[in-house]
């Protein structure tokens, strides 16, 4: 007879030392765990409700322009700076000399074509005007100015930074482009020191966007301009039409290629090697930005006018590939993620949204109520955070996922944090669990909105859907989304 | 090239034996962690789900790889067994002679305690095993720590005791006994609560007596500056009478720091349920399940206190009962031999079988939650597959008490005697493995496999005691699932962690894994032409075999017969030329109507469906 029972031996199962830690052993037996499926819902469930309480994005505001944010530009050498360049141009605040303490007044001119100076020459010996910093250089880790640069006359619309992160390149209505030295990030300076270089122009810009290699920069205005950082004329001029441009975006693979939007509801491609525009896509309203997406860099998707965002394939532009639907007025601007997954837009619904890059509709969306009109969004360079700018003449700073949470993580810490985005993906299709994750509060006025809009295109889809069923069989075909909204391609 | 490939397949048969048997070994232990077969993902239209849906697939298998691994590779301990040598045979060893075998830590494990004056005894082990509650019929209650035999607390309630249950943890035990009108017992316990807290940290437990008009759980979460109200709360209740039939529910060591001597302390009495014959406590639902003298299965949450199911089940006194670990569904048996299964949101029960000719007097549930046993007044012992609900094995013994150990023996209590029976052909053949007899005149009331340990302990007439059953245990325990060697701080962290994941009563259903499962894929297929045919052929070729009786007064004339047959093909041929038939027809109908509608002008095609119709 041969005989062994369960014999455990309590030194061999506790630990030795009171400072040890508790020993532990696992047993995978799906046995032992009885109703384990259930218990792993519960736990889905209750992950998602722990997101939802969680899931508190907003970071802080940055204030100290005096005027809307109209364009921010990424330092791609430098993870936490981020320049912003707003429209003071519009308003100007005049400083009394002599006792400048109480006689501080706001003097708003409406038209951004009135000169200033005229007014300057008029008040020459008592008021002067101050130097107005309409463009900064914020440091997104403490929320701070670094360092400000003056100069411009006008509203500054566009600004990028050159790729080796030493020049940032502003342009504006004032009719100038400016080269500006980047400061290094231990440099604390003052505003004076940096002395721009200028380039004259006869019209105002609206936008400016630098090449992904070489010392060029394109700009956009009454046509697209190639400039060279040394000369002070354009090296190259692409005009297709008589319209304003309002964006331009350099291809992040292929450098030479360029896209532009036109305020004459097209949307542009252009060569550098080739003496004439490629293509032009019209759609039905106009295009306010577009993005290139960085990791499929065929694909760019355009913030359209129409409340809704286009990706398009270069290759295939007769047809979007996808249309990302869900705010309730124009998209103002649009930036990719740096892992190309997802991009955020901000829209003059006064909400930003974070689109997947081929999803319908957006994932989150972002408010508070002192956050006016959003003219500019980006994503940080590390993909976590998200910069907006608006009306309100504050960049806000955003977490790029709601929930997140910051700081270094314990290895348990991630462990769990992965389990229950594990299990939410698991049983997101269940209807408890879905109602949760897809729950986001939204202000009152976009909630009537999307609800107005919904009843408009429910409407116009029963319309044509009677105008089909009354019409002669195949008259009518059915016209996708995708297409719907693009008048023609032009070669 | 040729030759390249035959020298291949030598190279691929010179598999050493031993890797192979490895391999098939793995893929056996992998089976188990699959939990089921691949989805079939041929059904799904959509592309990008098909995809997704595959590679899950493929992490379940790798995850299941790796666990195989590990359990076969990793895992401390081995299961225990009991080989035999020539003409031995296990069912003739006897327990002395296997004490004189093992170690001495096992050989500590059986014993036998008689405790005559207070008996019968019925028992139960929390989850890890560790510790046992032991209720004497006559009102002795006790906790036992088994790992190091001590006794945890003992006291006496002066009334029946009809059955013990430990709650989610060893700290709380319910008890159903007959009546609570012990006022010194009372006042006693609740005079020691009073000493524990004074000056001393309390966990914030809501002590409430139903009874009585007064609520003192409010003042004792206060204790400490208001203990002059708790006292006067408590003399309010002491001259209260008492008369009150229900569970029990104790709490062994209330105070967290106070280790030093446990104090068993009366916590809730349940009236609600009456007076209960039996008690199981479900533990991922926190729910108590009780079913009285009336027939009545009641449940109760014991984290909120509310009563969950209060259901008839009709049919007269049951003290029969016990959970399928599977699904957490009550299995009941009664005297009309009848078995109901019932969930806590449904007020009749899911399943009703006819299991015996006579009262049910033991079910059990196999871990698996595959078989059920059960045992009938007329010595039948019958085991059950719970997917067809169909008897798998009769066998002509009587049990008065029955229960599956975590490796699936089967103990048989009768009596003074105990079998342990084991299915060792894997078809759920069950055939005698052990046993073991009493002394004459001990009346078996409850035999208890001990989890995590090769021990059975069978509650009796005169005290209980433990036997030693190699291979009845699981060996590897999980620290997160019941450690056996728990520390009060892994505790206190565990019960938060259970009551986080705390199922609703709704979870309790039959079948628990289709929670997040795929709907079945329902198309119906229209057979392929050759199908059809194949199926016609059999049928004619079914209605020309088919046997002929023979029959009287020239009917059998085989000129009858031969018409019988021709009737019979026609037939079974009929329904496929209907089906044929209809097929042809719609056919024309549609190709008419297209015909119609390609004549006529733009403008009238719109009506010509309406006249075709």
């Amino acid at each position: 007879m041969k005989v062994k029972v369960i014999s455990r031996s309590v030194d061999e199962f506790t630990r030795e030392r009171s400072n040890d830690l508790q020993r532990v052993f696992r047993n995978f037996d799906p046995n032992l765990r009885p109703q384990e499926k259930s218990i792993e819902y519960v736990r889905g469930l209750n992950a998602a409700k722990l997101e939802k309480i969680f899931a508190r994005p907003f970071v802080g505001a940055m204030e100290g322009h005096i005027d809307a944010v109209s364009c921010m530009a990424k330092n791609p050498n430098h993870l936490k700076g981020i320049f912003s360049g707003s429209m003071d141009g519009a308003s100007i605040k005049f400083q009394m000399g002599s006792r400048s303490d109480i006689l501080t007044g706001m003097l708003s001119v409406r038209h951004e074509n009135q000169e200033p100076m005229s007014l300057n020459e008029v008040t020459d010996n008592f008021i002067r005007p101050t130097k107005e910093k309409y463009i900064r250089l914020w440091d997104i880790a403490t929320r701070r100015t670094v360092c400000q640069f003056p100069g411009h006359q006008g509203a500054v619309q566009g600004l990028t930074s050159s790729i080796d992160g030493r020049v940032l390149v502003s342009c504006g209505t004032d009719c100038t482009v400016r080269l500006w030295k980047i400061p290094g990030a231990t440099d604390e300076s003052n505003d004076n020191s940096f002395k721009p270089i200028v380039f004259v122009s006869k019209n105002g810009f609206r936008d400016v966007d630098h090449k992904w290699e070489d010392n060029h920069f394109a700009t956009a205005g009454t046509q697209v301009d190639i400039w060279d950082h040394n000369r002070s004329e354009p090296i190259r001029s692409f005009e297709w039409g008589q319209d304003t441009v309002i964006s331009v975006r350099f291809n992040p693979g292929e450098p030479n290629i360029l896209a532009a939007t036109t305020s004459d509801r097209s949307i542009t491609l252009y060569d550098l090697r080739l003496s004439s525009p490629l293509r032009k896509l019209i759609m039905k309203t106009k295009s306010n930005a577009i993005a290139w997406n960085p990791m499929e860099p065929m694909n760019f998707t355009a913030a359209n006018e129409d409340c809704n965002c286009y990706s398009y394939d270069t290759r295939k532009l007769d047809e979007a590939k996808c249309v990302h639907k869900d705010h309730v007025s124009a998209v103002m601007d649009i930036d990719y993620s740096p892992t190309g997954r997802e991009f955020v837009t901000g829209s003059y619904d006064r909400t930003i949204r974070i689109f997947p890059y081929n999803g319908g509709h957006s994932r989150e969306i972002y408010h508070t109520k002192r956050m006016q009109r959003v003219f500019c969004t980006q994503f940080t360079c590390d993909g976590t955070y998200v910069v907006s700018g608006s009306d309100d003449t504050n960049l806000r700073l955003w977490k790029a996922k709601a929930s997140e949470q910051l700081g270094v993580l314990l290895p348990r810490e991630r462990k769990k944090h992965e389990y229950e985005e594990a299990l939410i993906n698991r049983f997101k299709h269940l209807p408890e669990i879905n109602r949760v994750v897809r729950h986001r509060h939204v202000p009152k006025s976009i909630f009537k909105a999307s609800a107005l809009r919904r009843t408009v295109n429910e409407t116009e889809r029963k319309k044509e859907e009677r105008r089909r069923a009354h019409s002669a069989p195949g008259s009518m075909k059915p016209i996708p989304m995708r297409k719907k909204r693009i008048i023609q391609e032009v070669e | 090239m040729g030759m390249e490939g035959e020298e291949q397949e030598k190279a691929e048969k010179v598999v050493p034996l031993v890797v192979q048997d490895a391999d098939d070994e793995l893929e056996l232990i992998k089976k188990k962690y699959l939990r089921g077969d691949r989805a079939n993902l041929e059904a799904l239209k959509d592309k990008k789900l098909r995809g997704q849906l595959a590679h899950r697939e493929e992490v379940y298998g790798k995850s299941a790889t790796a666990a195989a691994k590990a359990e076969k590779w990793l895992m401390p301990n081995e299961q225990g067994y009991l080989e035999t040598e020539g003409l031995e045979k296990t069912w003739r060893i006897k327990q002395e002679s296997i004490v004189r075998e093992v170690d001495i830590l096992s050989s500590k494990k059986a014993f036998d305690l008689v405790l005559p004056e207070l008996g019968p005894y019925t028992l139960d082990y929390t989850s890890s095993g560790r510790y046992m509650a032991v209720g004497g019929r006559k009102g002795h209650l006790a906790i036992v720590d088994m790992n190091n035999m001590s006794l945890v607390k003992e006291f006496q309630v002066r009334e029946t005791v009809r059955d013990v249950a430990f709650l989610h943890n060893e700290l709380f035990f319910a008890a159903a006994q007959k009546k609570f009108r012990s006022k010194e017992l009372m006042s006693k316990s609740l005079d020691s609560i009073l000493g524990i807290l004074r000056g001393r940290s309390f966990s914030s437990i809501l002590i409430s007596f139903v009874d009585a008009t007064c609520e003192i759980g409010d003042t004792m979460l206060e204790v400490g500056d208001v203990t002059f109200g708790v006292e006067d709360t408590i003399l309010e209740v002491r001259d209260s009478s008492f008369k009150v039939e229900g569970i029990h529910i104790f709490i062994t060591g209330m105070v967290q720091n106070f280790t030093a001597s446990r104090l068993a302390s009366f916590f809730h009495v349940m009236k609600e349920h009456g007076a209960a014959l039996k008690l199981k406590f479900l533990k991922n639902h926190f729910l108590l399940a009780s079913v009285n003298k009336f027939g009545q299965l009641h449940y109760q949450d014991v984290t909120m206190g509310g009563m969950v199911g209060n259901y008839r089940t009709g049919l007269g006194r049951c003290d029969v009962m016990d959970v399928n670990p599977f699904n957490a569904v009550v299995g009941l048996g009664h005297s009309c031999g009848k078995v109901t299964m019932w969930t806590p949101t449904n007020p009749s029960p899911l399943v009703k079988m006819l299991c015996h000719h006579g009262p049910v007097l033991a079910v059990a549930f196999h871990p698996g939650g595959q078989q059920m046993a059960t045992a009938g007044r007329e010595r039948k012992i019958k085991i059950w597959d719970l997917r067809k609900y169909e008897v798998l094995h009769t066998y002509s013994t009587g049990a008065r008490t029955l229960q599956f150990s975590q490796k699936g023996l089967l103990s048989i209590g009768n009596g003074s005697h105990v079998e342990v029976w084991r299915d060792s052909s894997g078809n759920h053949d069950y055939r005698p493995y052990m046993n073991h007899s009493m002394v004459k005149g001990y009346q078996i009331e409850k035999v208890a496999f001990r989890p995590y340990e090769d021990v059975l302990a069978l509650g009796h007439s005169m005290g209980f005691s433990c036997t030693l059953v190699p291979g009845s245990g699981e060996p590897n325990f999980d620290s997160w699932v019941a450690n056996p060697f728990e520390t009060a701080k892994q505790r206190r962290e565990k019960e938060i962690h259970s009551l986080l994941d705390k199922l609703q009563p709704e979870t309790i259903v039959l079948d628990p894994t289709n929670i997040g499962g795929l709907r079945p894929w329902r198309r119906k297929e229209r057979p392929a032409q050759h199908e059809r045919e194949a199926e016609l052929e059999a049928a004619i070729e079914a209605a020309k075999n088919a046997p002929t009786k023979h029959k009287t007064k020239g009917r059998s004339k085989p000129s009858k017969l031969e018409r019988k047959k021709k009737d019979s093909i026609v037939r079974a041929k009929r329904p496929f030329v209907d089906q044929q038939k209809k097929e042809e027809d719609q056919l024309l109908k549609k190709k008419q109507r297209i015909s119609e509608e390609a004549q006529l002008p733009v403008s009238l095609q719109r009506f010509a469906r309406k006249k075709a119709k």
